[in-house]
């Protein structure tokens, strides 16, 4: 049946049967199902998951000064962007101000976070949904370094370094065990690059994958450990001694000097191999503009890295904050968190329950109460789901809304915005990259455009990196050693009831906790995470989210490779495994895959 | 010079049986005191992250919560080429999936360890979001940890049984030590 959505995206599910897989809760389970018509374009597409629920349940009575150790273990790739949106909450909560050390050091953990996951999505997650694994073995070393050699400086681009590291490769290929490379359909036509492209990147693949080690010790530095680095409601945990030597776990200037290396590192990374790489793929794709969905239309984000300590208004955040509808750019709307009529969950259509499903819960009134039924055109049983009805209930995760409108959040977003403000140092690079690549601006909204804003927000946050470490140290140097308030650490001194919000900009998009404490204790807390919103099922009005939006009106060169898929979803660097399951028009499962 | 080895705990400690990894690791700390060639690592669910703590170990020793279809709680011990195979025989939850590509990563930049081990689990429940452990997986842990410390003594590095009533540093801190972690639990 054919309909069209609130958000104005046609439907078409027309007598397809979607045959599913049980629906089980596992870690970060995103499951996709679409409808292809007789030439293979997506004209339906389903996203269902399996977010974390229930931290609530774990967080409620505990102290809110320890909510950020168990935010940490939510997602494994996000953990210090959890920690900080947990103590953002707590501060909010309770008023606590902030020393300026402990603001730029928070900013440095949140860019470094930037920095290192841009990175591994870009090379690790991402890279092989354009690049051919298989052709890089067919390159020629010596036209390869001639091709690497015409858009970088970078210096690892000597014939005999790629030749060598073809037959790594090789070897590695033959042996059988393809490991990181398994989950490829090599060979398919959507594949675009060169020989040679396909073996520049898969050296880069190889280099970003030993490069970001690095870039996570300043985690360590700050943090005390990684994984898992500490935080603190009120500051940081690390205090500063600029003459102490050791490692004695304060912050000394050899470890600051480490810092500024590996801030520098990242910056040449970032210039030299990242950036050309992007252009270079992106070059090879430019009319594969599909992808774009939400993007065109509405995107939100709350803004993050505050200039200065305790001031989260949108002038003082060097990421901007805002909402777009409608595709209107030239109106950027402001963003309030607390406001109960602006952000508001629906569950209409998720395992759920509400008293009145019709309408949306602000965070704070927030409610997860599990409710795990099926529609009446399911197929199967509910330890055996065989197809979902999207009609009704259907996913684990929650639907947000914005002023009732279904937004993308994400490096896209962000940089859609902060173009939309004519903020130079977010338009002037989109604007160089379209040119570079002789693209027009409405090849932003895309797949690629997705995955070109995730590189230009690397190279940004690389050198917002220096600019914090600049000012850290010049801090310090003007005598400010301080890097916690612990003024109000006692619960004692806190108001029996209170309710705050903390917010960041996660890799993968806006991110915020709303905390409600009572005599001391969490009463409750709610999570809207980046995945949420935009792996968002559908809300009471039909309007869809941004996954759903983004896969329709693809056409697919092979539905039994789903490549085109793979590479939409994984653009929004989803936090989840995800499985896709591509439909015949029949009804027939054409295909399982694992994406990651 | 003496190997380095790493003993690595995995998997979710907020989603039930996920987390005997990161649990087990956590009990064979407070019981054994280990060589200074020896490292324990709290992975969580990491992934491709770990892959330079697995480049840096000579041997490595992992707790993960496995499924070999077999009865809950029961424990299987599998050593050397055997190892990635089992983390990818069955791919319940993301973490597993990374860390079979966390060895082969490790491997295609040429820091395979030369000695590998893996004390895999049999969970009951893994959908119990924010649950406890399950019994049957609980009262495994112990002997998960002993089974480590012979698995480290045959790798020569003998760990000492700690003295009961031992100060020791915990390995989680923050209430999500394994004790604190599910005492709401059980008062709820």
């Amino acid at each position: 049946m054919g309909l069209e959505t609130p958000n104005g995206f046609k439907l078409d599910n027309s007598g397809k049967r979607v045959v599913v897989d049980p629906v089980t809760r596992i870690e970060g389970h995103l499951r996709v199902e679409v409808n292809v018509d007789s030439n293979n374009v997506i004209r339906n597409a389903v996203s269902t998951g399996t977010m974390w629920r229930g931290i609530e349940v774990i967080l409620r009575g505990r102290d809110p000064r320890d909510a950020w150790a168990f935010t940490e273990r939510i997602c494994g790739v996000c953990t210090g962007t959890h920690a900080l949106t947990s103590v953002r909450a707590v501060e909010d909560a309770l008023a606590i101000k902030i020393p300026e050390n402990a603001n730029s050091i928070r900013n440095i953990m949140q860019l470094t976070l930037q920095v290192h996951d841009h990175i591994v999505h870009f090379y690790h997650l991402h890279a092989l949904d354009w690049v051919d694994v298989v052709s890089a073995l067919s390159a020629d070393p010596k036209a390869t370094s001639a091709l690497a050699q015409s858009i970088s400086s970078w210096p690892l681009s000597s014939p005999g370094y790629f030749k060598e590291l073809q037959g790594r490769l090789k070897r590695f290929v033959e042996s059988g065990q393809l490991g990181p490379f398994k989950n490829g359909y090599w060979g398919s036509p959507a594949y675009k690059l060169p020989p040679e492209a396909n073996l520049m990147a898969v050296a880069h693949y190889l280099e970003a994958l030993d490069f970001q080690k690095d870039i996570v010790k300043i985690h360590t530095v700050f943090g005390g450990k990684n994984p898992h680095p500490n935080w603190l409601v009120g500051g940081v945990p690390c205090p500063i001694n600029v003459d102490g030597i050791g490692g004695v776990g304060a912050i000394n200037m050899e470890r600051l000097n480490l810092v500024s290396e590996i801030i520098d590192r990242s910056i040449e990374f970032t210039n030299k191999v990242y950036i050309p790489d992007l252009l270079a793929i992106a070059s090879f794709y430019k009319d594969w503009l599909y992808g774009g969905g939400l993007s065109s239309k509405s995107v939100l984000s709350y803004g993050d890295i505050p200039e200065r300590a305790n001031d989260y208004s949108a002038a003082n955040l060097l990421l901007p904050q805002g909402a777009i509808i409608n595709g209107n750019l030239n109106e950027v709307f402001p963003v309030n968190l607390r406001d109960p009529e602006e952000i508001q969950e629906f569950v209409a259509h998720s395992w759920y329950k509400y008293p009145d499903e019709t309408k949306g819960l602000h965070p704070w009134d927030g409610v997860t109460e599990p409710n795990f039924v099926l529609g009446p055109n399911a197929k199967g049983t509910r330890t055996n789901i065989e197809a979902l009805d999207e009609s009704a209930k259907y996913s684990f995760i929650k639907a947000p809304r914005w002023k009732g409108n279904a937004m993308e959040v994400g490096p896209l977003a962000r940089w859609i915005i902060g173009y939309a403000q004519n903020k130079p140092e977010f338009k002037e690079p989109v604007e160089k990259v379209l040119k570079d690549l002789g693209a027009p601006t409405s090849a932003l909204f895309s797949t690629l455009g997705r995955t070109a804003a995730r590189g230009l927000e690397c190279q940004w946050a690389a050198n917002k990196l220096k600019h914090f470490h600049d000012k850290l140290i010049a801090n310090i140097k003007a005598g400010d050693s301080s890097t916690a308030n612990v003024d109000k650490w006692d619960p004692q001194t806190w108001p029996s009831e209170v309710k705050g919000v903390g917010f960041t900009e996660a890799p993968r998009g806006a991110l915020a906790h709303w905390i409600k404490i009572k005599d001391g204790k969490i009463d409750n807390y709610q999570a809207v995470v980046p995945t949420t919103w935009n792996g968002s099922p559908r809300d009471p009005k039909g309007n869809i989210g941004a996954f759903e939006a983004s896969l329709l009106d693809t056409p697919m060169a092979d539905p039994s490779q789903p490549l085109e898929i793979i590479r939409t979803l994984h653009s929004f660097d989803p936090c989840l495994a995800c499985s896709t399951h591509v439909m015949s028009e029949d009804g027939q499962e054409m295909a399982k895959i694992q994406v990651r | 010079m003496d190997k380095k080895i790493l003993v690595l705990g995995i998997g979710n400690i907020l989603w039930a049986d996920e987390g005997f990894g990161v649990r087990a690791l956590e009990i064979f700390h407070s019981l054994y005191r280990v060589p200074e060639n020896v490292s324990l690592l709290d992975g969580g669910t990491q992934g491709l992250y770990l892959v330079q703590f697995v480049q840096e170990a000579d041997y490595l020793l992992v707790f993960d919560a496995i499924d070999y279809g077999l009865k809950p709680g029961t424990l299987k011990i599998v050593e050397g080429g055997e190892v990635p195979k089992f983390t990818g025989a069955k791919k319940m939850s993301l973490h597993q999936t990374g860390f079979q590509e966390v060895l082969s990563a490790a491997d295609l930049l040429g820091d395979y360890p030369e000695k590998l081990a893996l004390i895999g689990c049999q969970p009951e429940d893994l959908e119990d979001w924010g649950g406890p452990l399950t019994q049957p997986v609980r009262d495994q842990l112990v002997h998960a940890a002993e089974i480590a410390a012979s698995i480290l003594e045959q790798w020569g590095a003998s760990c000492t049984r700690r003295e009961k009533g031992e100060m020791v540093e915990p390995l989680l801190a923050n209430d999500i030590d394994h004790a604190s972690y599910e005492r709401p639990i059980a008062a709820a």
